[in-house]
């Protein structure tokens, strides 16, 4: 299943049918862009390649674009743009970038020990 | 954007300002910092830059009506709100009434990964929203080192940097961004090529154990501005700058005079003692008087109906009234009807420049028409003599100003000449009282004398100065042929001259009977004198009287013998001198 983002403020993007968050297999990702520029969208082509990838069937990516939720910037502590959080497995984990280096990405979400 | 700072934009009439509130900052800036621009306030660890920050916020709200947002990133809203509540700031309130919005900014480097190009649009978004919702005027980043210890990617948080204060200056906010200082330079990360504008530098230096907090403007573009280093304050009432050192000699000068409060000092000063708003010094060793001198100037400001003030460093209240009480100076009275305030501190308690500024405050606070500074010297314990002074002249220039009457006690030390050791304040003062302990004949007496007095005719004689139980008393000193006496000296020299005295009159008194005397006995001689002359004069004139009957006689007895002999020489004249004739001629 294929997902771009677009206008909307979110969007979610499932690989597995299952809603449980509380299942300690699942992945519950946040991506916060701040609109449509070419940064989110390479930021959200990187992190669904890597998704795909690495956790297939076990994620959930949630995008929250600031420019229509400005609020939503203070409760995950948001600043740099594009960031991915990671809210589930705990403890959470920020990743800021364009997630181009695929290898960061892996290590910043423990998929990856870190070399 | 661009449209909304066009509308807001007006003609060029130089820098705009934006007033602080904050006590002093506005006038050593001449009227604030920059409005609709950053300013950079940087200091290192302590030095009040939060705070100044949310003075900033606080008082544009509360004085200004201006809504303000305080990005934090070092505390939390719940650390701030605790921190400025104890100067009596009710954050809660302001947020509520949606004058303060306080956003919390936390950054944990160690959750965070770097994965590629980014951007600080998450701030800015923040931000904005943060401006827009309460309708902003003012914004407060504390502290923006945060960014760099936070994110990674130091060029990247350059450039957002620069975005950010541009995009600042878009939004028409005055903004106050801290900086931590940094090892030689104004801040650490050199955020002072970016925000070009104003920068404040908040200081807090130790020096002998005493700290002082000190700002300057290091630049302030486009503008003049008070270039020195000035003292702050932070108290309960919060900051407070003391632009002290941008008054200059331009006071009036009243012709009006307060007693000193002894009336013989008045005489000495031509009668009616000091001008009104001049600066009195009295020095002299220990234990000679100079408080119970100040005392009694304040008890006369005080029996005037004046308020006054008294700045004691060396004893408390409780121990100066009660000294005073015990040589007839009754004060309690007075601070219970509140026309005198006591303020009392050690000199060491702080800095000279908190010290003055603490005067100051007092001073504006209670606005006395009389101050004493008990004893002036003392700080020199904390400051040497150059920067005692400085201190000093700020406070006689702000003294001078409110036209009030200062006196200031000195306390010298022995062995050195007075009037050399006084150098360093003297010249400032209008009249400089000297009380000395004079030591002669195994006794100390006291004596007092004016040194100057600018512009008032005053005694050069020195007066014996008593502490008696009812105050004090100028006595005349004995300036005789011995020079000048004191004490006992005086008064056996007193004793000595009364007897002298005495005896002198004795020996005119006994003058005098010797002249009545030697009178009477001359009168008696004249007396007898007389007598003699009579008795002598009574026998001649009988002689005479027989002379004269014993001529008739012949006379009468020629003329009988001429009639008997019937002489023809008829013609002769019958008197004295005619018979002498006739006899003389008849005899040759």
């Amino acid at each position: 299943m294929k997902v771009t983002p677009k206008k909307q403020a979110r969007r979610t993007s499932d690989g597995h049918s299952s809603q449980n968050d509380g299942d300690p297999g699942r992945w519950n990702l946040r991506l916060y862009v701040a609109g449509q520029t070419p940064r989110s969208l390479t930021a959200f082509k990187n992190l669904k390649e890597i998704c795909e990838q690495y956790l297939k069937g076990k994620y959930h990516i949630e995008v929250i674009d600031l420019m229509e939720n400005p609020t939503l910037a203070r409760g995950d502590q948001i600043l740099a743009i594009p960031t991915l959080v990671r809210k589930l497995p705990e403890p959470i984990r920020k990743i800021i970038g364009d997630l181009s280096n695929t290898e960061r990405v892996l290590v910043g979400l423990d998929i990856q020990p870190r070399s | 954007m661009p449209r909304q700072l066009r509308r807001n934009s007006k003609p060029l009439k130089g820098l705009q300002k934006e007033q602080t509130g904050i006590p002093g900052f506005d006038e050593i800036t001449r009227g604030g910092v920059p409005a609709g621009r950053p300013t950079l306030v940087c200091g290192s660890a302590g030095a009040g830059k939060t705070l100044f920050a949310m003075e900033f916020l606080v008082r544009g709200a509360m004085l200004f009506n201006e809504p303000g947002v305080f990005m934090s990133f070092e505390e939390s809203d719940e650390e701030l709100a605790t921190n400025v509540a104890s100067l009596g700031f009710d954050l809660d309130q302001l947020i509520a009434d949606k004058k303060l919005l306080l956003d919390y900014v936390f950054i944990e480097r160690s959750e965070i990964e770097e994965t590629g190009e980014y951007n600080l649009e998450g701030l800015f978004l923040r931000l904005g929203h943060a401006i827009d919702s309460i309708g902003a005027k003012r914004v407060v980043l504390d502290t923006l080192e945060a960014l760099f210890s936070g994110l990674p990617d130091e060029a990247i948080i350059r450039s957002e940097l620069r975005r950010l204060f541009r995009w600042l200056k878009h939004k028409r906010v005055t903004a106050v961004i801290t900086c931590e200082r940094g090892e030689g330079t104004l801040t650490r990360y050199g955020l002072e090529e970016y925000v070009a504008d104003c920068v404040i530098l908040l200081d807090h230096r130790v020096d002998k154990q005493i700290s002082t907090r000190r700002m300057r403007i290091i630049k302030y573009r486009g503008t003049s501005h008070g270039t020195n280093e000035y003292p702050f304050l932070i108290d309960d009432r919060g900051f407070s700058v003391l632009p002290i050192t941008s008054l200059g000699l331009s006071h009036k000068a009243s012709n009006e005079f307060v007693s000193s409060g002894v009336p013989r000092l008045d005489t000495m000063l031509s009668g009616k003692g000091f001008y009104r708003g001049s600066s009195i010094l009295v020095s002299g060793t220990a234990g000679t008087g100079k408080s119970t001198l100040a005392a009694h100037f304040i008890e006369a400001a005080c029996k005037r109906g004046e308020s006054s003030l008294f700045f004691a460093f060396e004893e408390s209240q409780d121990q100066i009234i009660r000294n005073m009480r015990s040589v007839g100076i009754e004060l309690e009275k007075y601070v219970k009807k509140g026309l005198l305030k006591f303020h009392n501190s050690r000199p060491t308690a702080w800095g000279l420049e908190v010290h003055l500024a603490i005067i100051h405050k007092t001073i504006a606070d209670y606005n006395p028409s009389v101050v004493v500074v008990d004893p002036v010297t003392n700080f020199l314990t904390v400051g040497d003599t150059i920067e005692t002074k400085a201190m000093l002249t700020r406070l006689i220039d702000l003294l001078k100003i409110r036209q009030t009457t200062a006196m200031f006690t000195s306390l010298t030390s022995g062995g050195h000449d007075v009037e050399e050791s006084e150098v360093g304040v003297s010249s400032l003062m209008d009249t400089w009282i000297l009380v000395k302990n004079i030591e002669s004949n195994g006794e100390r007496n006291r004596g007092l004398y004016i040194l100057k007095a600018r512009g008032i005719a005053h005694s050069n004689q020195i007066r014996e100065f008593m502490v008696t139980d009812h105050g004090v008393e100028l006595l005349d000193t004995y300036i005789g042929l011995d020079g000048v006496l004191m004490g006992t000296a005086r008064v056996s020299q007193l004793a000595r001259e009364a007897a002298a005295e005495g005896q002198r009159r004795q020996l005119t008194q006994q003058k005098q009977r010797e002249l009545k005397r030697k009178q009477e006995l001359y009168e008696a001689q004249v007396v007898a004198l007389k007598g003699q002359f009579e008795t002598e004069r009574d026998a001649i004139l009988r002689e005479l009287d027989e002379d004269r009957d014993r001529e008739e006689v012949v006379a009468t007895q020629r003329l009988e013998m001429a009639r008997i002999r019937r002489a023809d020489n008829l013609g002769i004249k019958v008197d004295e001198n005619g018979a002498r004739k006739a006899r003389k001629g008849t005899v040759k």
